[in-house]
Order: C-alpha cells, then sequence, then structure tokens
C-alpha cells in the first residue's frame, strides 16, 4: 500500500500523533505539576510508560474501567487538575458515554478526553475496536470540542491548546507515522480550519488521518491533469469552520468531503446540513465507512476499500469535474 | 447549633420538601424525606464550607449521586443561605433553574448530577486530587440503594480503596425500596456490608434519621486510616409522614390539597414534640 510507504520527497516523515501527543504532554507535565494523565491500562497504546516513569504523581491509572475513567477526571478537572484522559477511541467513546455527557460535557469539567488508535487504526481488530461513530455521538452533545489532528504540528498545537483550555474537548488520534504537511500557514487554533493545499476547481475536506491521502489525490491530480485542487484540514469537527466553508463553497465547485468515520452523522454530513441550509448546491460527496459490517483488514486495506485513498480520491473527483463540467 | 435545633431543623426541611413538591405537583418524595436528617446533618454540623466563599478550593465537597431527590438538597442549601428559599417557588417551571436534578447553575451545587451511578467516580477525582496536594478537605457523597447495581458504582469502589481514598465518604441511603418495589425483589444488595468491606473499604452503619449518630460517624472519621468510609445509613422511605412511610407510592408521589395539609400538621405535632 502507498501509505505505509510514505516516500513523497516533498513530506518529511513524522511520528504517529499519539506518539507526539505523549512528547508533548510529558514536556507540559514537567513544568506544569497540574497535568495529570488518567489512564485505563492504557499507558503502553498511549505511549505513556515514559509519562509513568517520570511524573508517577502526575497519572492515575483506573485498570480497565473507562466510566471510572471519565468520572475521575471529572472530579480532578474540578478539583483544577488539567486532566487528559487517555483510552482507546472506541471505548472512551461508547463505554463512557454517559460520562463524557454528564460529568465532562454537562458539568463543563474542563477533561481532555483523548481516544488513541483512534478510527480503523486497530483495523484487524474487528468492530469492537473500531471508533467509526465518535464524532457522531460527540457531535451530538453539547458543550465538546472534537477535534481530529491531521499531522505531528497540528496535533502538537492542540495538545498545547488542551492543557490552557478550560473547556472539555475530545481529543482523537492515530497510531500511524504521518508525515508534515507542507503549509505555509504556521497558525493553528479550534475551530479553524487550515488549507493545506490550495486550488480552485475542485476542494477535499478532511480530517484527521485522511487528510493525507486527499492530499496525496490532490497532488496526483494536479501532475496527472493539470487539476489543483483545495485541501483542507478540517481538524475540528465541533465547532465547524463554518466561515471557512462557506468561502470555499461561494465559488461552486464541487466538494468531497473525507473521514475515517461511518458517513452517518460525521464531518461529512456536519458539512452538508451546513451548507444546504445557507442555500449552497454544491456538488457534494462524502467519503467514509459505510453503513455496513466493516471489511476486515488493516487500516490502509479498509481505506483503499473504501476509497479514502490517493486513488479513490482522485477518481472521484475526476469524476465530479466530469459531470459538473 | 444545638440538639434541640438541629432536630427542629429536620422538621422544618421537610416541611420545605413537602411544600415545593406540593407546589411544583413533582418530586421524589419518598427519597427526599429518607435522605433529609444525612443533608440537616451534612450542611449543618459537618461540611466546610461557605455560600459567601463556595468555589474556595479548601471547601469540603459534597456530590449527590442521586440526584433525584434534589428537593431534599435544595431546601437544605437555601436554609444554608446559599440562596432565598422563595426561588423554590419556579421549582421545575419553565426557565427555571432549580429543576428535577443538581445542576451547577444553583449556587452551591457542585456537580450535575441525576444519572445514576456517575457521583462516586466524580468524588474518587476529587478526592484524589486532595491527596496529591496534600489538602485536608473531605469528599462526600450520598448514594442511592437503588443505585447500586449501576457498574460504574463498582469500578469506583475498586479505585477508591486502591487509592486508599480515607478522605472520602460514601453514605448510603438505606430506605431499602426503589421505584419499582423493595430492593430485595428488584435487584437484591444484601450484604452490601461484606461486600463493601471485601471492596477494601471501611464500614459503619448507622440509623439514618438519628441525628447523633450521623454527627458522630461524619465527624470522627477516617474509620480507618487508608480506607475509604462507607456508612451504611439505615433510613425509611417517605419518614416523617405516617402515611407516606416505606409506601411505594410515594417514591415520587405528590400529595393531594388533603394529603398535603394532613402532612404539614404531622409536621407540626413533631415540632411541638421536640419544644
Amino acid at each position: 500500500m502507498e501509505l505505509d510507504k510514505i516516500q513523497d520527497k516533498n513530506l518529511l516523515m513524522g511520528e504517529p500523533n499519539q506518539v507526539v501527543f505523549s512528547e508533548i504532554l510529558q514536556e507540559l507535565a514537567a513544568a506544569d505539576s497540574s497535568i495529570i494523565a488518567v489512564t485505563s491500562d492504557s499507558r503502553g497504546s498511549g505511549k505513556l510508560v515514559p509519562f509513568g516513569d517520570n511524573y508517577p504523581k502526575q497519572i492515575v491509572e483506573v485498570g480497565i474501567a473507562e466510566q471510572n475513567l471519565v468520572g475521575v477526571a471529572a472530579g480532578l478537572a474540578s478539583a483544577g487538575k488539567k486532566a487528559f484522559a487517555v483510552s482507546p477511541a472506541c471505548f472512551l467513546s461508547a463505554r463512557a458515554l454517559e460520562q463524557i455527557k454528564n460529568d465532562v460535557a454537562y458539568s463543563d469539567n474542563p477533561v481532555t478526553l483523548v481516544g488513541i488508535s483512534a478510527g480503523v487504526s486497530y483495523g484487524a481488530l474487528g468492530t469492537t475496536h473500531h471508533s467509526l461513530h465518535d464524532y457522531a455521538a460527540l457531535r451530538a452533545i453539547n458543550n465538546i470540542i472534537i477535534v481530529a489532528p491531521a499531522d505531528n504540528f497540528e496535533t502538537e498545537q492542540a495538545v498545547r491548546l488542551a492543557a490552557q483550555s478550560n473547556k472539555p474537548i475530545y481529543m482523537r488520534l492515530g497510531k500511524k507515522a504521518m508525515p508534515f504537511l507542507n503549509v505555509a500557514d504556521t497558525s493553528f487554533e479550534f475551530g479553524k480550519g487550515r488549507v493545506v493545499r490550495k486550488g480552485r476547481v475542485l476542494t477535499f475536506i478532511a480530517s484527521g488521518e485522511t487528510v493525507y491521502p486527499a492530499w496525496l489525490a490532490a497532488k496526483k491530480l494536479e501532475e496527472d491533469k493539470g487539476i489543483r485542487s483545495t485541501v483542507i484540514s478540517m481538524h475540528t469537527i465541533k465547532p465547524l469552520d463554518t466561515q471557512l466553508l462557506e468561502s470555499i463553497a461561494a465559488g461552486g465547485q464541487p466538494i468531497i468531503t473525507v473521514e475515517e468515520h461511518m458517513v452517518n452523522g460525521g464531518l461529512g454530513e456536519a458539512c452538508a446540513a451546513h451548507l444546504f441550509q445557507k442555500g449552497y448546491k454544491n456538488p457534494f460527496r462524502i467519503v467514509g465507512i459505510p453503513d455496513e459490517y466493516t471489511v476486515t483488514g488493516s487500516q490502509m486495506e479498509i481505506f483503499q476499500h473504501y476509497g479514502i485513498s490517493e486513488e479513490g480520491l482522485y477518481n472521484l473527483g475526476l469524476e465530479m469535474l466530469t459531470k459538473n463540467s | 447549633m444545638t440538639n434541640k435545633e438541629i432536630k427542629l431543623k429536620s422538621v422544618v426541611l421537610r416541611r420545605n420538601i413537602l411544600k415545593y413538591i406540593y407546589k411544583a405537583k413533582a418530586g421524589h418524595t419518598g427519597g427526599s424525606l429518607s435522605c433529609i436528617d444525612i443533608l440537616n446533618v451534612l450542611y449543618n454540623k459537618v461540611l466546610n464550607v461557605d455560600p459567601k466563599d463556595f468555589r474556595n478550593p479548601d471547601r469540603d465537597r459534597y456530590i449527590q449521586s442521586k440526584g433525584h431527590c434534589v428537593e431534599a438538597l435544595f431546601v437544605t442549601l437555601a436554609d444554608r443561605g446559599f440562596f432565598p428559599e422563595s426561588d423554590l417557588e419556579t421549582l421545575c417551571n419553565y426557565q427555571s433553574h432549580y429543576i428535577g436534578h443538581p445542576t451547577k447553575k444553583v449556587h452551591g451545587v457542585e456537580q450535575n448530577t441525576g444519572a445514576l451511578g456517575h457521583g462516586l467516580s466524580i468524588c474518587v477525582g476529587e478526592a484524589v486530587a486532595a491527596k496529591l496536594d496534600n489538602k485536608k478537605h473531605r469528599v462526600f457523597t450520598l448514594l442511592g440503594d437503588g443505585e447500586l447495581p449501576e457498574g460504574s458504582n463498582w469500578e469506583a469502589f475498586l479505585s477508591a480503596s486502591h487509592y486508599k481514598l480515607d478522605n472520602l465518604y460514601a453514605i448510603l441511603d438505606n430506605n431499602k425500596q426503589q421505584i419499582t418495589g423493595n430492593n430485595k425483589e428488584v435487584m437484591n444488595t444484601d450484604s452490601i456490608r461484606d461486600k463493601l468491606e471485601a471492596f477494601g473499604w471501611a464500614v459503619k452503619e448507622v440509623d439514618g434519621h438519628n441525628l447523633e449518630q450521623l454527627e458522630e460517624v461524619l465527624n470522627n472519621g477516617p474509620l480507618e486510616k487508608g480506607k475509604p468510609n462507607f456508612i451504611i445509613a439505615h433510613t425509611t422511605k417517605g419518614k416523617g409522614i405516617s402515611y407516606m412511610e416505606g409506601v411505594l407510592k410515594w417514591h415520587h408521589g405528590v400529595p393531594s390539597e388533603e394529603q398535603y395539609l394532613l402532612a404539614q400538621s404531622e409536621l407540626n405535632e413533631a415540632e411541638a414534640l421536640i419544644h
């Protein structure tokens, strides 16, 4: 698979975003003793073993008990700690959903919920270990920011911002090494999408680890066909950057959304709902995991199967431009 | 506050619970009456909280896990000066903050609760934070016996003893009934004392309507150094109103005018006896 061998000479290879999360959190914890990592037997997968070794008083282990993980994190946050509750996204966002809704969001306790190995990162482990519902579930909950950084830069910025935030946050991270997307713009704030490739005739709006395949498709469209397309890293799913969305839609160009999430209730539907209500009629397609038993395989095989890939998005881009020419 | 004064307060608080449930035509009557003596002792004899400085980080915490008995909490907070009692005239009204479960929009409420099985985990987080910071304040929660089957409680029980949270007090309002019937028949939580001791908690049983016993156990903790405290308060649902005591329909029954007047006259008699 091409994504398994990122060799683009234009891009610098980075680390998995969840590794960057753990490194930045450790750096912040060294200077701020109020930062507490709360784990559910997840310090290994969360890359927090060094954190626990170096700052044993700043890690609270609750064992495999996600409901308690979130409740305890809410209590710590209420007591003034900067609590980062770290657990695989599949369990964190489903098993502990009521704790997220009530103890974190409704009670406004500023916990950062860190969903690791998100989406289909645990591809071959099956649906029990996939989180393809988390955007949808959490979008329907008031008072929580949903953020899915695309690369190491966005991850670092998101972790730093989360440590300063007084609002509940859900941060969704994958376990695959990601390339740095070359972007001149080094600003980052929650709720503001980043244009990682600038074009005119077509726009990909992607989040998390799907920004990279969208970027590759855009590059191939330009190299093969001379078609320049825009790629947006819509790292914040909620609140959505509707201003950027409308500025893109205003030109009438086709829009393709891409996400490592079920097509129901995710980024694509969020964008579509906003644009439709504002009267935009752009050609619009949502690429994600369909509402079916998810195909088995690695993350990359699942991506390829559902067209969340350079080839799939390239072909879809061409198809939309042909239809609408 | 003298023994007589606090006993009289229990009557006043019961009167207010019924007054505002009657007015709102809604509320958890039986459970509010079973836990009100516990709340009276907590807020008037135990908790270090100040309505004028409520967010003081060194305050004791009280998080009501059995959030549906909010009427007991609201009348106690009002009596303690957190807000004017007249605010409760709006209980359950459109746009009122005084709703059917605790919310932080009401001055004095620590956390938004109401879904069962949530309070204890939050208290574990609060108690861990206090230990980390070497703070001396204590953390209290009130659990309903009907909410014990919630699995999250048992996750929290484990973690509280793991972290040796002797600054944590879980008080069980053991009124032995829930909406469907007797706990014993709905989901048997018998031998709760053995279960909690096996989970590493120090356990003490008291009469949950005996104000002296409650004060004694809550002010002389921890029961055992290094262990979280589990206080089984044996109570009666609907306590204080003869026709409500132990009668299931008063779980969230609202009295008719006749019943309301009868209840108030019973409370007047109780008050006269204390005098």
